[in-house]
C-alpha cells in the first residue's frame, strides 16, 4: 500500500514539474531509477523506444510502462493517474483565467528562462541515455578500466550512421527504431 | 451523457492514432475536434496547445482537459483525459508484459542493444531542435548549459532545477532594476 502511494506521489511530482512534453519526464525517471529499485537506468532507454513506437502521448506511455514494471496493471494505472492529476487541476484553473494567464508578464518571464533550462535538463537525460548505450559505464565506476574496453564500437558506429541518416531523411522515429532492431539482431549487438 | 461518451471516444481515437505525442497530435485534434465536432475553433485549439506546452504535464492531456472542461466542466475534463490515455494504457501494458516475458531471449537483447543507440540519436536530435527553439540569447545559453552541467555532475532533483530556472525569469528584471539606479 505505501509503495502505491509513493508511486502515485512520484508521478504526481513528475506531472507537476515536467514542463514541455514527453521528454521532459526523462530527468524525473532517472531520478526515480536512482532513488528506488523500480527499474534500472538501462531500462529507461527501452521505455523510450517503446513509447516512441506506440501511439499516444509519450509521457503517458512512460508512466504506464514504469508503473507496470513496478506493480503490474494496477501500478500502470496508478502512475498514469498520478501523472495526469496535476495537469487536470492546473488546466481547470488556467481555463478560468485564460485571458489573464496568456497576457501575464510574470508567466512570460518565467517561461523565457524556464524553456532553456528544460532544454538543458533534457540534454542531461539524453547524455545519460548515450552514456549507457555507447560506453561501458560500469567499468568506469568500478575503476578497473581499460580504455580499449570503454567504447562499445558497434553501438558507436550505429550512432554516427543513424545520426547522419536521420538528419538527411525525414522518416518517422518508428522506422529507425525498427531498422535499429533488425540491425541489432543481424549483427548481434 | 451522450456528449460525455462522445468526448471519451473522440479523445480515445486521438490518443490511439497519433505516434509521438505533442505536435503529432495537432492535425488529428484539428480534424476531429474543430472540423467534425466543432467543439472549439481553430484559434482556441492553438491557444490550448500553446498553453498546454508551457503548463506542467503532458501536452496532449492538457489539450484534452481544456476541451473537455469547455464542453462539460470538470467531469468533461476528466472524461476527455481518460479517453486520451486509455489506448496508451492498454497497448503499453501488452507490450510491457510481452517484453518482460521475452527480455531474456538473445534476439530481444540484441535488438534492444541497438535500439538504445537509436534512442540516443532521437534524443540528441530532439535536444538540438529544442536548443534552436528555446535558447534565444546569452542568458538562455547560460541557463541551458548550467542546467545540463548541474544535472549531470550533481545529484540534484530536477524539481530544484526547474523551479530555479523559472524563478530566475521573475528575479532577473528585478535584479537589473536594482543595478540601474
Amino acid at each position: 500500500m505505501t509503495e502505491m502511494v509513493i508511486l502515485f506521489l512520484e508521478f504526481f511530482k513528475t506531472g507537476l514539474f515536467a514542463i514541455g512534453g514527453g521528454l521532459a519526464t526523462l530527468p524525473f525517471l532517472y531520478d526515480m531509477a536512482d532513488k528506488y529499485d523500480w527499474f534500472t537506468r538501462d531500462m529507461i532507454a527501452d521505455m523510450i523506444a517503446v513509447s516512441e513506437s506506440t501511439p499516444g502521448p509519450m509521457g503517458i506511455n512512460m508512466a504506464t510502462y514504469t508503473g507496470f514494471q513496478n506493480m503490474g496493471v494496477l501500478g500502470s494505472i496508478i502512475a498514469t493517474v498520478g501523472l495526469v492529476t496535476p495537469s487536470i487541476i492546473i488546466i481547470i484553473l488556467v481555463s478560468k483565467f485564460l485571458e489573464k494567464f496568456r497576457d501575464s508578464k510574470y508567466v512570460e518571464r518565467t517561461f523565457s528562462t524556464l524553456r532553456p533550462t528544460v532544454t538543458g535538463l533534457i540534454g542531461a537525460a539524453g547524455f545519460s541515455v548515450l552514456a549507457e548505450a555507447l560506453f561501458h559505464t560500469e567499468a568506469l565506476k568500478k575503476g578497473n578500466m581499460d580504455w580499449a574496453d570503454f567504447f562499445q564500437p558497434k553501438e558507436c558506429i550505429l550512432f554516427v550512421v543513424f545520426f547522419i541518416l536521420m538528419n538527411k531523411f525525414d522518416k518517422h522515429p518508428i522506422f529507425y527504431i525498427v531498422l535499429g532492431a533488425v540491425i541489432g539482431i543481424v549483427f548481434r549487438f | 451523457m451522450r456528449e460525455l461518451a462522445d468526448l471519451f471516444l473522440v479523445f480515445c481515437r486521438i490518443g490511439g492514432f497519433t505516434f509521438g505525442g505533442g505536435y503529432a497530435m495537432l492535425p488529428m485534434i484539428q480534424r476531429e475536434v474543430v472540423e467534425q465536432k466543432k467543439w472549439a475553433t481553430e484559434d482556441e485549439v492553438m491557444d490550448y496547445f500553446a498553453i498546454g506546452q508551457c503548463t506542467p504535464g503532458v501536452i496532449a492531456v492538457n489539450t484534452a482537459t481544456f476541451i473537455g472542461y469547455k464542453r462539460k466542466g470538470i467531469i468533461g475534463s476528466i472524461v476527455a483525459t481518460a479517453g486520451v490515455v486509455f489506448p496508451s494504457l492498454v497497448i503499453v501494458i501488452i507490450i510491457a508484459a510481452f517484453l518482460n516475458n521475452f527480455s531474456q531471449l538473445p534476439v530481444v537483447q540484441h535488438a534492444f542493444g541497438a535500439i538504445r543507440a537509436v534512442v540516443g540519436v532521437l534524443i540528441c536530435n530532439a535536444v538540438i531542435r529544442m536548443w534552436k527553439k528555446t535558447v534565444l540569447d546569452k542568458i538562455g545559453a547560460v541557463l541551458a548549459i548550467g542546467a545540463f552541467l548541474v544535472s549531470v555532475a550533481f545529484d540534484v532533483s530536477p524539481i530544484v532545477i526547474v523551479v530555479a530556472g523559472g524563478g530566475l525569469g521573475i528575479l532577473l528584471p528585478v535584479l537589473k532594476g536594482v543595478k540601474k539606479p
